[in-house]
């Protein structure tokens, strides 16, 4: 297992490496730049700030030094606010992305399993059909638009939740939790419900049957391990993509995360700020594909055969 | 037994469980008592602010939302007074002004203090100005100074004695500020946050004077000068400032506290002020303008703002070099239509690029709209009933608004000159780009005034200015706002020659002026003294809440 998560590991070098050229190459190809803004900016002003930022180098030394920096963890001060680094933003956003994607999540799996696993217990009866049309539309919906419903339902007419904010108001997460989750609820609903109706017509389910085991029994015991690998398969890459795509649940909830950093930072030209997102976005990704694969090589008796045969 | 084995078999599912509920629970269900509430209670204005502010450094900072909380931290020498905009003492109690207008003395108040407690006098003035003409601060408000003698050629470098600028301290609490010609327009300048001072002891201890954005401005390390001191910085989440006690007007305060909120998304701050959670937002929706207005909602307040929305010509492309061409552009623009029915939040048709009633200056009015006649111009110019007339493209920043009133300005064209208009929009950096390049034929703008003065947005205009972006250029107009107005003897004699400069700029149109923009807000009927002027500036020392308003 060790040897099988360092080989992936070392895959993950020359990814990174490919993320941060091209990024750096796209970032400083787009027209306009970080300094440029409604009012003329003097000849002399701009100079000195290109000169402060490096940006009257040569292209390929501002990308040999970069590269250099992040070697050592540092990825630059951001344009856009003086006195700020990247790191210091990243961080200070890193915190509450977490958490609105693990409580996200929470929601996302606890609705998905629930829903899928019903639906597997009787294919193509209405308990399959309801929950399945459910995850549909929950998939289609987007979040700007769930989003305002439940703030205009629980926040204005009802008065029951907040209507933005993190941590200052009590109650001010349950909302962007619910609305982040639903779309990936909805996925894990049909994924679970694919996986259990593969497994519930395995051999050892019919044993089980066989022996006069409750239904609940079975498919707690017996169906929901091997039936949620697929799952499991997906929430490396959805936590990630939680992370990233957090943008839209946190300008609506007025959420200080790190999705209106990435989004913002490309509107600005935040050169810095671009890549250090996006590199910080591709490690999380990498990590995460990797964490879940692991799980799902631990949760499968198969796989974990072949791991140990490589 | 059933329950153990059941308990062991979905504990993924019970933990997720367990966790989400608790974690809801946590995080509680429906507090009683909303912001405003408990704001109202404490002396604590919960205020929608835009977005996050970029720096809080006065001589970095450049936009509306810096403003807004540099106001509370700091001051300048004089204030504007809330309603009619003329100056109040600030840390100067008073000034007396030479007869030829060029020599202001300032007397800075003794009882002048920092937050920290330290005496404040005019050697700090001079210091901070000093700093403020660093070039390499990046400071995009130095022309701020530019009345000052040799301000200007101390930042160009002409000048390296920083005593040959017009700034002295002739004892700690008398300070001299010579311009080079009268600027009467010079002491509202010194209420913009620009010209500010700063606390030289705190600058040096977090790095060099014109190093750009050390931590100085942090919450904790911030000294300031003003009714206010921050005490919070968390990013994109709020900024608190509270009572300065070491102020010299803190006996008249009567806000604790401010909580600034940066509120990116209008829609989401409208939400939140009908939720109480806040006091004052920093705009209102566009589409929930009429909403407000149907329901004649006292907390909806629109007030005219000093600023023109206007298209640019670029008057380098060869078919709209002739003014003609221009004209007819500008008299087929129905703007009565397009404030009523297009946006339809209280703009004013704009007929000159200068607002009415700016500092008394009505602009001449010499445009109409006029379908006739502009087609007879189309004609004389070589284009009758738009034939042959080429493609024309109006470009603007991504935005509904303006995709809106581009629309509008596309049919009025076609249907009142038959002429081909496309539309092209580019993302805000795009756009900044293909304009300042002349990469454009017609493109949208907006210019808000930095102070009350015609001054501010006829001198856009002049040859090469970074600001023109059309390609116009007039030597007599430079002539008449470079140097006839600043010279002129009277304000009479001085607005006339800016009617005049501003006439040849409607004669030529380079420009095409659309509305005057308006400032909107949503105000809570418990915060009280809130003041509606053209620079859409509140006074934190006037304004105060009262309880018990739902």
């Amino acid at each position: 297992m060790l040897r099988f998560a360092l080989g992936r590991l070392l895959q993950a070098i020359p990814v990174l490496l490919v993320v941060i050229t091209m990024t750096f190459m796209l970032v400083h190809s787009a027209p306009g730049g970080p300094f440029s803004a409604d009012k003329a900016v003097p000849e002399e002003v701009l100079e000195a700030l290109e000169a402060q930022y490096n940006l009257d180098q040569p292209l390929w030394q501002q990308y040999i030094s970069y590269l250099g920096d992040v070697l050592q963890g540092d990825m630059g001060p951001s344009f856009k606010y003086p006195g700020r680094s990247v790191n210091e933003l990243i961080l200070s956003g890193l915190g509450t992305t977490a958490e609105l994607g693990m409580y996200a999540m929470m929601v996302a799996i606890f609705i998905g399993v629930i829903a899928g696993v019903t639906a597997s217990m009787r294919p193509n009866t209405a308990q399959d059909y309801v929950p399945m049309t459910a995850a549909m539309i929950g998939i289609c919906m987007p979040s700007f638009l769930l989003g305002p419903l439940l703030v205009l339902i629980f926040g204005i007419h009802l008065e029951w939740l907040p209507v933005s904010g993190w941590n200052q108001i009590p109650g001010d997460k349950i909302l962007p939790a619910i609305t982040l989750g639903t779309g990936y609820a909805a996925y894990i609903a049909r994924l679970s419900r694919g996986g259990m109706l593969e497994v519930l017509s395995q051999d050892y389910i019919r044993t089980a049957r066989a022996k006069g085991l409750s239904e609940f029994l079975i498919i707690s015991k017996h169906a929901l391990r091997g039936g949620l690998i697929p799952v499991v398969a997906f929430l490396g890459p959805a936590f990630a993509g939680l992370l990233g795509g957090s943008f839209v649940v946190e300008t609506i909830y007025q959420i200080p995360g790190l999705g209106r950093f990435y989004v913002q930072a490309a509107f600005n030209r935040d050169y810095t700020m671009i890549l250090g997102t996006t590199v910080f976005f591709a490690t999380l990704i990498i990590l995460f594909n990797l964490l879940s694969d692991m799980l799902a090589v631990w949760l499968n008796p198969k796989l974990r055969q072949q791991v140990r045969g490589e | 037994m059933k329950l153990t084995s059941i308990a062991s078999s979905s504990t993924l599912i019970s933990a997720i469980a367990l966790c989400l509920v608790s974690s809801l629970l946590l995080s509680g269900c429906g507090s009683s008592e909303s912001n405003v509430e408990a704001g109202n209670r404490t002396g604590t204005l919960h205020w929608g602010n835009g977005t996050e502010p970029q720096s809080l450094d006065p001589h970095i900072a450049t936009g509306v939302p810096e403003h807004h909380i540099i106001k509370a931290l700091m001051e300048g020498l004089v204030h504007k007074d809330s309603e009619s905009l003329g100056p109040t003492p600030g840390v100067a109690e008073s000034w007396t002004v030479s007869d030829d207008g060029t020599v202001y003395t300032f007397k800075i108040r003794d009882d002048a203090r920092w937050s920290n407690g330290d005496v404040h006098n005019a050697h700090d003035f001079v210091w901070s100005w000093w700093r403020a003409l660093q070039p390499a601060l990046g400071n995009l408000y130095a022309y701020m100074y530019f009345p000052i003698v040799n301000a200007r050629e101390y930042y160009m470098g002409e000048v390296t004695d920083f005593d040959l600028v017009g700034v002295k301290a002739l004892d700690d609490l008398t300070l001299q500020v010579t311009l080079d010609n009268p600027t009467p327009y010079f002491l509202q300048l010194l209420d913009h946050y620009s010209m500010f001072p700063v606390h030289q002891a705190t600058l040096e201890k977090f790095g060099a004077p014109d190093e750009r954005g050390t931590r100085w401005t942090y919450a904790g390390n911030m000294v300031g000068n003003g009714a206010f001191k921050l005490t919070s910085w968390e990013i994109n989440r709020a900024i608190e400032v509270e009572r300065n006690t070491f102020y010299w007007g803190n006996d008249d305060v009567r806000l604790n506290k401010i909580i600034f909120y940066p509120t990116e998304n209008t829609t989401t701050e409208e939400r939140m002020f009908r939720a109480g959670q806040l006091h004052y937002t920093n705009d209102v929706p566009i589409d929930k303008v009429a909403t407000y207005r149907e329901a004649n909602d006292p907390a909806l307040r629109v007030t005219p703002y000093l600023g023109t929305y206007y298209y640019r010509v670029n008057i380098r492309e060869p078919h709209l070099q002739d003014k003609r061409v221009r004209r007819a552009l500008a008299m087929t623009i129905d703007r009565e239509k397009i404030t009523e029915n297009v946006i339809k939040a209280g703009q004013i048709p704009a007929y000159a690029m200068t607002p009415p009633n700016t500092r008394g200056y009505y602009p001449p009015i010499s445009l109409s709209f006029d379908p006739e006649a502009a087609r007879q111009l189309l004609a004389e110019a070589g284009y009758p009933n738009g034939e042959g007339f080429p493609v024309t493209e109006i470009l603007y920043n991504t935005n509904e608004g303006h995709r809106k009133v581009a629309v509008a300005i596309q049919q009025m064209w076609r249907e009142h000159l038959n002429i081909e208009v496309k539309l092209l929009n580019q993302e805000w950096k795009v756009y900044l780009d293909s304009e300042s390049n002349g990469d454009y034929q017609i493109s949208r703008a907006g210019w808000i005034g930095d102070y009350v003065d015609p001054n501010n947005f006829l001198d856009m205009f002049i040859c090469n200015g970074g600001n023109n972006r059309t390609g116009w250029c007039n030597e007599e107009y430079d002539r008449l706002v470079l140097d006839v107005a600043p010279r002129a003897k009277t304000h009479e004699e001085r607005m006339a020659v800016f009617t005049q400069a501003e006439q040849m700029l409607l004669d030529d149109l380079p420009v095409l002026p659309i509305y005057t923009y308006t400032t909107k807000h949503l105000v809570h009927p418990s915060m009280k003294n809130v003041a509606s002027n053209i620079m859409d500036q509140q006074s934190y020392r006037e304004i105060y809440l009262e309880g018990d308003q739902d």
